[in-house]
């Protein structure tokens, strides 16, 4: 795992006045909007399974599956009545398993590193005193820990989760940090010569003008949390994402690897989503911050 | 850092003035060694006030604002509002900044609330007080927009209702119109002259236009660079309202220039700097 970027995007600033109606996809012009913007997107998809395919028929490969056979073990895979295996059906349980483990360590990485980096990011004390012990476990790869992580939280899913927590923890922290470093020293003048003072200033600005940079930590974690789930599953627990992805690969099943893989996929980008929402509704003021 | 040795007698007799500065020097520690940015400064300015600082860039009038302000501290000499020593920034003095330092995050009316709501005032007044001046700087229809939304003269309306809600009775601002076009800039002018004159508030008003100073001031007190010094205070005694294009207004405004450029050393043919 590569380190986590941590620049989060700094407005221009500049007064950029919002057109309320561009905000607004009921209206007919933006269904259209939305239907061209999905058109778009689907393309490089597309042409990807396409290419797959065709790929798949000139080599006749028997270690690729084509899309189609990976569509069939999707199928399967969810709702099951086609190959009756081991895996037949077993799809929302996996995901289950997956998506509480990702949101239990993206929790506890939020809950952690959040408050741990605005505190970095405001009191030069705790940010001298912690700023390079963070550096340096930072280029840890996540995979590195997993044989310490087996010894401390045994075979199973607390490992995983301690694993999901350590991926989406550096780009947390990070990202908030510096919200809180890049805050314009003229709201705090502000701020206090309006009379608000001293820890009241934490409420007051120092968390609200973050937040675009604590959102985009989040995203970025988020995102770590989902890339980590499949290391983290590897630690003996039976089900998950991850740990499917393990059996089909120690039983040669690439189909079920692939399946896996696009769910993880889709999984990641939905939940993204979700997020995009909050963020846009937490910066509804930061026309910037939208996406 | 700040040794006042000048620092006012308590028990001060009413209609003492509602800003004293005193012998103020400011010292900035530059990387190429200290630079005198203010000395001696000495400006008393009594209640109900309009006072404007005229001067050049770089001659330390925002830097005073700055300390009245309570953001910085001079290096010597006492600064007191109200008879009471400036160490700090505090809501008796209403900073109004050039580039607004409105919170993004609230919305007009919520930014107009700042104030009074961190200092525990009861929500009725704090309603009540937000109306009364959301209509005094004509922004009513435009309470619940965000800063984004809003125009520069806008954005400055609202930063002056701030100050105003908060029970602000000095107002320092920062050449609050120097980033708006001439036409808003005018119509600012004039509804700040209005709102002065019904809230009956103190302005020190910095600027390095002489038409501006002119049009608004009382009392225009000149500086000059390296280091910023009191050149002089001219009272402005016109009629309000004033025209632009009046002759005594205009020949006030031509003595300001001159008393002005002789500073800038070496070229008497510059006009002060900012004059449109």
């Amino acid at each position: 795992m590569s380190p986590p970027p941590s620049a989060a995007p700094t407005g221009a600033g500049a007064a950029a006045i919002a057109d309320p109606a561009e905000s607004n996809p009921v209206s007919g012009r933006g269904a259209w909007q939305l239907l061209r913007g999905v058109a778009l997107a689907s393309v490089v998809p597309l042409v990807l399974v396409v290419c797959w395919d065709l790929m798949v028929r000139w080599t006749a490969t028997r270690l690729i599956p084509s899309p189609g056979d990976v569509a069939v073990t999707m199928w399967d895979f969810a709702f099951g009545g086609i190959y009756d295996d081991a895996f037949s059906g077993s799809l929302p349980v996996h995901l289950w398993k997956s998506l509480q483990r990702v949101y239990g360590g993206f929790f506890c990485a939020a809950a952690i590193g959040v408050p741990l980096g605005l505190m970095i990011g405001r009191l030069p004390l705790l940010r001298m005193m912690l700023d390079p012990t963070v550096s340096l476990l930072r280029p840890i790869p996540v995979t590195a820990w997993l044989p310490l992580s087996m010894i401390f939280f045994g075979l199973g899913p607390k490992s995983a989760v301690f694993l999901v927590f350590l991926g989406a923890f550096y780009p947390i922290l990070l990202n908030t940090m510096f919200g809180v470093k890049s805050v314009d020293t003229r709201l705090f003048e502000a701020a206090e010569m309006l009379g608000c003072k001293g820890s009241r200033l934490f409420r007051a600005v120092v968390l609200p003008a973050a937040l675009p940079s604590i959102f985009t930590g989040l995203r970025l974690g988020a995102g770590f949390a989902w890339i980590v789930i499949v290391v983290g599953e590897m630690t003996g627990v039976s089900e998950g994402l991850g740990a499917v992805i393990m059996d089909g690969r120690t039983l040669s099943r690439t189909d079920i690897v692939i399946a896996g893989m696009i769910i993880i996929g889709i999984a990641g980008f939905l939940s993204d989503r979700i997020l995009l929402r909050i963020n846009n509704y937490f910066l509804r003021w930061s026309p910037q911050h939208h996406v | 850092m700040s040794d006042s040795y000048a620092s006012t007698p308590p028990g001060r007799p009413p209609g003492s003035p509602i800003l004293r500065i005193t012998g103020a020097d400011k010292i900035f520690n530059a990387s190429n060694g200290p630079v005198e940015a203010l000395n001696d400064i000495h400006i008393t300015i009594e209640k109900g006030e309009f006072v404007c600082l005229l001067g050049a860039s770089g001659c330390g009038k925002s830097t005073l604002l700055r300390i009245i302000a309570g953001f910085e501290q001079a290096s010597r000499g006492s600064v007191s509002a109200h008879g009471v020593d400036v160490d700090r920034p505090g809501p008796d003095r209403g900073m109004v900044f050039q580039d607004y330092a409105l919170f993004p995050w609230l919305t007009v009316r919520e930014n107009i609330e700042f104030g009074p709501r961190h200092r525990g005032v009861p929500s009725q007044d704090i309603a009540r007080t937000t109306e009364r001046f959301l209509t005094m700087v004509g922004l009513t229809t435009c309470a619940d927009r965000y800063p984004h939304q809003l125009s520069g003269g806008m954005k400055q309306r609202v930063a002056i209702a701030r100050v105003l809600a908060n029970d602000a009775d000095i107002l320092l601002m920062d050449e609050p119109f120097g980033a708006l076009d001439a036409l808003i800039r005018g119509k600012l002018q004039d509804d700040l002259i209005e709102i002065w004159q019904s809230t009956r508030s103190t302005i020190l008003f910095v600027t390095h236009s002489v038409e501006e100073a002119v049009l608004l001031a009382d009392r225009i007190i000149v500086m000059t660079a390296g280091p910023g010094r009191v050149d002089c205070q001219i009272d402005v005694d016109l009629p309000r309202p004033r025209d632009v294009s009046s002759p005594e207004l205009n020949a006030l405004r031509r003595d300001v220039t001159r008393r002005l450029t002789n500073h800038v050393t070496g070229s008497p043919a510059v006009e002060a700097s900012g004059e449109s």
